[in-house]
């Protein structure tokens, strides 16, 4: 039995797990990808990217901390226990206390031909660079919101790739407005732009059709009512960020607009569980690595240290509060889809069938959207966009999983 | 460590750093339909993440398994469905 259960091991998680093994707590570490860091850090255990990534990853290794990585949680048998699925089989967590650090997912919308072969995430094309595919020489159109891009196109750059443009949806004057609060901010913007420099970033500016027949040959964007077409091997397109909150709904953790709801010590609505980090509200790497410190310290009874980093915090969340004012989406967007144009990509459901319907209940029952082996994770952000609809409800497993998994769930 | 793996996709040896994940390995072949979708259109990875089940495909025998969270291993079989 763990005093500590972390789901997760992005900053929020590392964080969290690190203040919670310093108080004296047995601590482990679960996550779904191969190694540790997230999305942010990922694949940089070994080599940190930043001076911030090594100092936690130092801090990581000065603790007792059981990592188990390549496991994902999909089941809760009783509470306190949680089920995940590893290669190796079936493993059973238990806990005292849990902290949910489970991230948050690019929001995708879709648009004529997005679902073609080489149109990615944003963060979906450099999480592919990162592990090994080859992108020099390749031409990256990088196109939807928020500060993702920037970092993304200037990976990809720094990795060899022509990217050809930033298409940034929000407007000049929302994205003006945002560097005056930058403050904090300044020397990474400064060092991202010098590694942008040549780049062009236009603001207003959307793709409306990707095409191509077996995989992606170009696409058309759109700004102040002119439309072109720009040649490329690579759209990664992605629109901000949408929490994960399947694992907190299925523990029936009150989640609110997207968000696991917390109180002042990162504790959710059941006690002993905690959340940190983008699930409680997309916020960026500081606000998660401070979330997750308080649910840390929170979870080992070190409540006056807890309090003494709520400062820190609550100036992240005014600069993630500005962030997200910033990058809202434009309704234009909403007209990107034609009837025929696939919404869910498990299922092949289009946006003409969709429309048809009044709540994602009933386009379910009648379309099977949301029903593939994601399970809305991809057009769950998206219907939620386009037509103001929200999952009801999870129910287990929450992740498509082998049936020997099944079979010892119900055990 | 050895510094690279080599793995096995539709018949084709793709070498890739150590470390690598299997859907780096089959976009390095040139294969970009990892699968056919329910309606038949070619499909490939869009997360990069694990959440979004686009890049499945078969390895050593184990049909549906996410490319874009396996790590190669010298001498894996993978194949497409696309």
């Amino acid at each position: 039995m763990a005093d500590a259960l972390v789901i997760g091991a992005g900053p929020a998680g590392l964080a969290a797990a690190y203040r919670a093994a310093q108080a004296g707590l047995r601590v482990t570490v679960v996550d779904d990808n191969p190694a540790a860091g997230g999305q942010i850090w990922r694949g940089e255990l070994q080599k940190p990217s930043s001076r911030e990534a090594q100092g936690w990853f130092e801090k990581i290794r000065s603790v007792d901390i059981k990592l188990i990585n390549g496991a994902r949680v999909f089941q809760q048998t009783a509470p306190g226990t949680l089920l995940a699925e590893t290669p190796e089989g079936v493993c059973e967590l238990s806990y005292r206390n849990l902290v949910l650090a489970t991230g948050a997912c690019e929001r995708f919308l879709p648009f004529p031909g997005w679902t073609l072969p080489n149109v990615m995430g944003a963060g979906g094309l450099q999480a592919l660079v990162k592990t090994g595919l080859p992108i020099e020489g390749k031409r990256v159109v990088v196109a939807g919101s928020g500060p993702l891009l920037l970092a993304v196109a200037a990976y990809l750059r720094g990795r060899g790739a022509e990217v050809l443009l930033i298409a940034e949806q929000a407007s000049q004057l929302r994205l003006a407005k945002f560097g005056f609060g930058l403050v904090g901010k300044m020397s990474q913007a400064f060092s991202l732009k010098r590694q942008l420099r040549g780049v062009r970033y236009l603001s207003g500016c959307w793709v409306t059709a990707a095409h191509g027949t077996d995989k992606l040959e170009g696409v058309t964007l759109f700004r102040s009512g002119k439309r072109w077409q720009v040649s490329c091997d690579y759209l990664a397109c992605g629109f901000h960020l949408v929490p994960n909150v399947e694992l907190a709904e299925l523990l029936s953790c009150v989640v609110e607009n997207g968000c696991v709801q917390v109180d002042q010590y990162q504790q959710t609505s059941v006690e002993n569980v905690y959340s940190a980090g983008e699930a409680t509200g997309i916020g960026g790497l500081e606000l998660s690595l401070v979330e997750g410190e308080i649910a840390g310290l929170a979870a080992a009874g070190k409540h006056d240290d807890a309090r003494s980093l709520f400062p820190v915090r609550e100036q992240q969340r005014k600069f993630a509060k500005l962030l997200n004012n910033t990058f809202a989406l434009r309704d234009e967007l909403r007209q990107l889809p034609e009837p025929e144009t696939i919404v869910c990509r498990c299922e092949d459901v289009t946006f003409g069938r969709l429309r048809e319907h009044s709540s994602w209940r009933a386009a379910k029952l009648q379309t099977r959207c949301g029903m593939g082996p994601c399970q809305g994770r991809v057009c769950g952000g998206a219907v939620e966009f386009l037509f103001g609809w929200r999952a009801e409800s999870v129910r287990p497993p929450i992740l498509p999983v082998r049936v020997e998994s099944l079979i010892r769930s119900a055990e | 460590m050895p510094e690279t793996v080599t793995v096995v996709v539709n018949g084709i040896s793709v070498t890739m750093p150590a470390g690598s994940m299997v859907s780096a390995a089959i976009l390095k072949t040139g294969i970009t339909a990892f699968r056919r979708s329910a309606t038949g259109e070619p499909r490939g990875p869009l997360c990069g993440m694990g959440r979004c089940f686009e890049c499945r495909v078969t390895i050593d025998g184990e049909a549906h398994c996410r490319s874009c969270q396996t790590v190669c291993r010298d001498g894996m079989d993978v194949r497409t469905d696309g």
